[in-house]
């Protein structure tokens, strides 16, 4: 069996980003859910939150492919 | 040398050969990679050479030049179809983007830019699943560099104009009423915020997002086809079979991650210009 280890750790690179993108939508899942009103706001923070958490991951996956 | 999957389902691609037979199961495959989003066609492999997602690009340009001119030529009070689709995407950029995030103040003039953004961003990224196009322009690194270039400048130059200068630029960075040790070293973390990691993650974000997504489609196809080709025995067939089914599944998906990247692309870029243009931090 062949392969590049980088993309293992890839793998697990992507376990914290993972956690952290469920973390910020089961929370504003919760949010809408006390305060509907307030989604328009909590849309853009959440989303916000969500980009800035997933450049991890995504910083995880072009490093994968650098370090080989 | 035999000629592998790819490449031969490459050059059939390109020039309408039929791929080479390879007496099945014979050949070993090759998973995709980097070197199947180089796909020069003219110019062979220089710098200059002029690419699938130059070609891409170059589409969606006279694409949505075309549809906004035809859209908006006459516009009436009751909308036609066009115009209705123009104006729930114009109404999702200026409120839900620009209003909500800039504030109602100063969104007007950064309009344009937001629009052009998403619009852009949506239709390349769409591209990567339209059946005969399918490639993503953006997950060539250049593309989002190049639009990433475009925010950092007028973010930097809208910031310098609203706080008068270089130094209450710089000054306005660090968040007031922190106590004096805190400081440089928060000064330190919010120049490289500001000078290099927006810029860096907005582009890799955007590229990132893309390339995986394309590569994910091109295993899920490809290998389904080599399984169920060349598998060689009745159960790697079947798990050719349902490999293809799942690239289906993964179409959808990759269609909810264009339009999310195409959002969050443009309400970043919104993010960084309210808070260049803040009287406040």
């Amino acid at each position: 069996m062949t392969g590049n280890i980088a993309f293992l750790g890839y793998g697990l690179a992507a376990i914290g980003p993972g956690i952290g993108v469920g973390l910020i939508f089961a929370a504003y899942i919760n949010g809408v859910a006390r305060q509907p009103e307030s989604r328009g706001m909590l849309q853009t923070i959440a989303f916000t939150g969500f980009a800035l958490t997933e450049a991890l991951a995504i910083l995880g996956l072009v490093f994968a492919f650098i370090f080989r | 040398m035999s000629p592998t999957v790819l490449s031969s389902l490459s050059t059939h691609l390109l020039s309408g050969a039929l791929p080479a037979a390879d007496g099945g199961g014979g050949t070993s495959f090759v998973s995709p990679g980097v070197s199947d989003f180089f796909w020069p066609l003219i110019g062979g492999d220089s710098n200059w050479a002029f690419t699938r997602p130059s070609a891409v690009l170059l589409i969606s340009v006279g694409i949505l030049g075309w549809f906004f001119i035809a859209a908006t030529r006459k516009l009436t009070v009751v909308p036609g179809k066009r115009q209705f689709l123009v104006e729930q995407v114009y109404g999702f950029v200026r409120n839900t983007i620009a209003k909500d995030v800039i504030g109602t103040k100063d969104f007007q003039r950064f309009l344009p830019l937001l629009f052009t953004l998403f619009t852009m961003v949506l239709v390349n990224n769409l591209f990567g699943i339209i059946p005969l196009v399918q490639f993503p322009t953006m997950s060539r690194i250049a593309f989002p560099i190049v639009l990433t270039l475009v925010v950092y400048v007028v973010y930097h130059v809208v910031g310098l104009k609203a706080k008068g200068g270089v130094i209450p630029y710089i000054k306005s960075m660090v968040p007031p009423g922190l106590p004096g040790w805190v400081i440089p070293l928060m000064f330190v973390l919010e120049l490289a915020t500001y000078f290099v990691i927006r810029p860096v993650t907005l582009a890799l974000r955007l590229f990132g997002n893309m390339f995986a997504g394309h590569l994910l489609l091109l295993v899920f196809i490809v290998g389904g086809e080599y399984l169920l080709l060349h598998g060689g025995n009745i159960g790697l067939g079947a798990a050719g079979i349902a490999s293809g089914l799942f690239s289906i599944v993964m179409t959808f998906f990759e269609l909810l991650v264009e339009f999310l990247q195409a959002f969050v692309f443009t309400i970043l870029a919104a993010l960084y210009l309210a808070d260049a243009v803040s009287e406040e931090h």
